[in-house]
């Protein structure tokens, strides 16, 4: 069995703890002992982005405390988990064992069936960190693919940047909303009910602006997808 | 190096935005670009290596430096050239404009680094027209412009305004059919290039064990102007030098299908000091510094060094694809410029060069497809924390070190989660339109996340802690 640290991320916390909750079901029914060290705070990302790299050096130190006894830590966040292992280090702070979730299914765990149901229109946006700092490659695909129900449609131009960046879309906020509006069109194109990520900070971007839209597209974290089941179906809640 | 009265990127980007035929140009051209790139790339199974060699290359290159310059120095000099060094744009300009001589005119090989000194204008101010050959250079020329892209400085343009800026400039062209429009700037630069004595270029690259220079371009015109006057002037950023022949060979593979998509650049030029009887008979070779000495002493920042000057990253990048080059301010638009302008300029002060490391979603694409893997994003924020550090105390750092204190003890977190959720209270049919202060920004676009009646910490702390 395995012992893994959900390091939930502050964002999905705060705002999302439907998706950690839903990462926690999901790894307990594929076997893991799951604890969640209430010392962690944040990744330090925001921080590290926007130039504020004191504040990054110590936030990483602090996450280096709280993560040191685990095997593994899983982040329901490819831009976290590879702040965490990609720029950790570089700060000078030493990396526990860190995956985002479709990392840890597939390549730990070694599953690509984890036995979800999930009766819906989906399209997937692979977000600009898990696919290429983490390099997850086809992994959510894969995890998606074998979900029963789920019809899977392909997102155009899915590669590009949704335009969130963090404090990008504050401090560009035209061109960040530019950015956002291609990102909608392709996914209303889709014809989909459900767009999915493996980041809810993308998460919250477009859907804000789809929301906006009224479009009635609802953006579901890929963890919340894969820990649906027959018995116990996601439902919409905290979105 | 940036342009006069250029206003932040930020707002820069706004007016650009608005021109929907811009964006409309730039998406067409970046997205045929961006295909064929991808393909081309793909052909080579050891490309990857092949990025390797060329990141490995320019880094011998940038820590022996002095070496290899004294190098080529050396080596122009037995071939017959004479080379001349300048500190920054105003030593360069100067070196420049006394080699022309009583010449009037002169014809010009497209070149960055001359465009970053403002040579065309210093040129002027001694009252010498400078003639850009390269087509896409002579249509910004002529039509008074600013170039907006490192490889096709004129990529903002579609062929209707084309045609209008040679009408106006006097250039008769009968449709706007491409061939037509080369024509007709064939025409008028034929007899630039018979009449003019003097002929100024950039550099791709120089080797310095013989001595040699090069330059790649798509149209011939470059190797017209490099071998039909009888002077030849070149300047070229010192970071240029490769140490062999057999380095120049994995840029040649590098830099046609990172910029063009091509398997071979259709025009390569090399000349080596001068030849009697044989194209130019006299050769200065303009080394320019104007910053790159400062940049390499930054171990974080100096890889921006490496650039070869191929524009992959301009043609993937989603905020370069919708603000356009000239909402950079710089000759060096795009990621790669975003880079490489603030330390050229080398002033954390100068706000509209501060603006530029901002103005990336750090999405990373640019790093994917860089051949000679320049960590974009990387120094990006290196450079994002210079700006920080000069700024020092505002609204922002004020507000960061509030989080950062905040962040550092899991009960001040759970705190302010606490306060945080109060702003369900703002919340109308459970959407957050509009948010006060900075989050203003977030909202003008976008509805906000209401936040968790109960955050997961709690809940953990209820159910499982």
């Amino acid at each position: 069995m395995e012992k893994v640290a959900l390091f939930a991320t502050c964002l999905t916390d705060t705002l999302y703890p439907d998706t950690a909750r839903a990462a926690v079901r999901l790894l307990e029914r594929l076997g893991c002992s799951v604890d969640f060290p209430l010392g962690q705070t944040c990744c330090g990302q925001m921080h590290f982005n926007t130039g504020y790299r004191r504040h990054a050096v110590d936030l990483a130190g602090r996450f280096q405390q709280v993560f040191a006894g685990y095997d593994a830590v899983v982040a329901p966040s490819g831009s976290c988990a590879a702040m965490v292992r990609d720029v950790h280090p570089r700060l000078g702070a030493g990396t526990p064992r860190t995956f985002e979730l479709s990392e840890f299914l597939v390549d730990v765990l070694g599953v690509t069936e984890v036995g979800a149901y999930f009766p819906h229109r989906v399209t997937y946006h692979p977000t600009c960190h898990s696919l290429r700092m983490l390099g997850v490659g086809e992994k959510p695909l894969a995890l998606l693919r074998a979900v029963r129900g789920l019809d899977l449609v392909e997102l155009p131009a899915a590669t590009e940047c949704c335009g969130f960046g963090g404090t990008f879309a504050i401090k560009n906020a035209d061109t960040s909303t530019a950015m956002l509006a291609d990102k909608m069109r392709h996914v209303l194109d889709t014809g989909a009910e459900v767009l999915t990520a493996g980041d809810n900070s993308c998460l919250m971007h477009i859907g804000g602006g789809l929301s906006r839209l009224r479009a009635g597209v609802r953006p579901v974290h890929l963890a919340e997808i894969l820990a649906s089941t027959e018995e116990e179906p996601w439902t919409p809640a905290s979105r | 190096m940036t342009w006069l009265g250029s206003p932040k990127f930020p707002d820069a980007a706004r007016a650009a935005l608005a021109d929907t035929q811009l964006r409309r140009n730039l998406r067409n051209a970046t997205t045929t670009i961006r295909g064929r790139r991808a393909e081309a790339v793909d052909e080579l199974p050891d490309w990857e290596e092949l990025r390797r060699a060329g990141e490995a290359i320019k880094e011998q290159v940038l820590h022996h430096l002095d070496t290899y310059l004294e190098q080529l120095e050396a080596a122009v000099t037995r071939r017959g050239g004479t080379v001349h060094w300048a500190r920054d744009a105003a030593e360069a300009n100067a070196v420049v404009r006394d080699l022309v001589g009583d010449a009037e005119e002169v014809v010009k090989v497209k070149s960055m680094t001359t465009a970053e000194i403002g040579l065309n204008e210093a040129l002027a101010a001694a009252g010498v027209h400078a003639v850009e050959t390269d087509l896409a250079e002579l249509i910004v020329q002529l039509g008074d412009d600013r170039p907006s892209h490192i490889l096709v400085p004129a990529i903002h343009r579609n062929r209707a305004e084309i045609r209008e800026i040679f009408r106006a400039a006097g250039l008769e062209a009968e449709s706007d059919d491409p061939r037509v429009l080369a024509e007709a700037a064939r025409a008028h630069l034929r007899r630039k290039f018979l009449s003019c004595d003097v002929a100024i270029s950039g550099a791709n690259f120089a080797v310095a064990d013989t001595g040699s220079v090069v330059v790649l371009e798509s149209e011939g015109n470059g190797r017209m102007c490099l071998t039909l006057p009888r002077r030849l002037i070149t300047v070229m950023g010192i970071e240029k030098v490769v140490p062999t022949w057999q380095d120049l060979e994995v840029f040649l593979q590098l830099l046609p299908r990172s910029s063009t998509a091509e398997r071979m650049n259709p025009y390569t030029s090399v000349w080596t000091g001068v030849t009697p009887g044989d194209g130019p008979q006299e050769f200065h070779l303009v080394l320019l510094d104007n910053g790159r000495t400062a940049t390499l002493a930054d171990p974080e920042g100096r890889q921006a060094l490496r650039c070869i000057r191929c524009s992959a990253c301009l043609n993937v990048c989603p905020v370069y694809e919708r603000t356009g080059g000239r909402s950079y301010g710089s000759v060096y638009p795009g990621p790669i410029g975003a880079i490489i302008t603030p330390q050229l300029v080398d002033d954390p002060r100068d706000e509209q060069a501060a603006s530029l490391p901002f103005a990336s979603s750090l999405c990373g694409a640019c790093f994917e497809v860089c051949p000679v893997r320049i960590d974009i994003p990387e120094v990006l924020t290196h450079l994002r924390a210079e700006v920080v550090r000069a700024r020092g105390r505002d609204a922002e750092s004020v507000a960061m070190a509030a989080a950062a204190w905040v962040f550092a003890s899991p009960r001040r977190y759970a705190a302010a989660q606490k306060l945080g959720s109060l702003a369900r209270f703002l919340a109308r049919d459970g959407r957050l339109s509009r948010l006060p202060g900075p989050g203003a920004a977030w909202t003008s676009s976008r509805d906000a996340p209401v936040p968790a009646r109960e955050p997961f910490r709690e809940w953990w702390r209820k159910n499982r802690g």
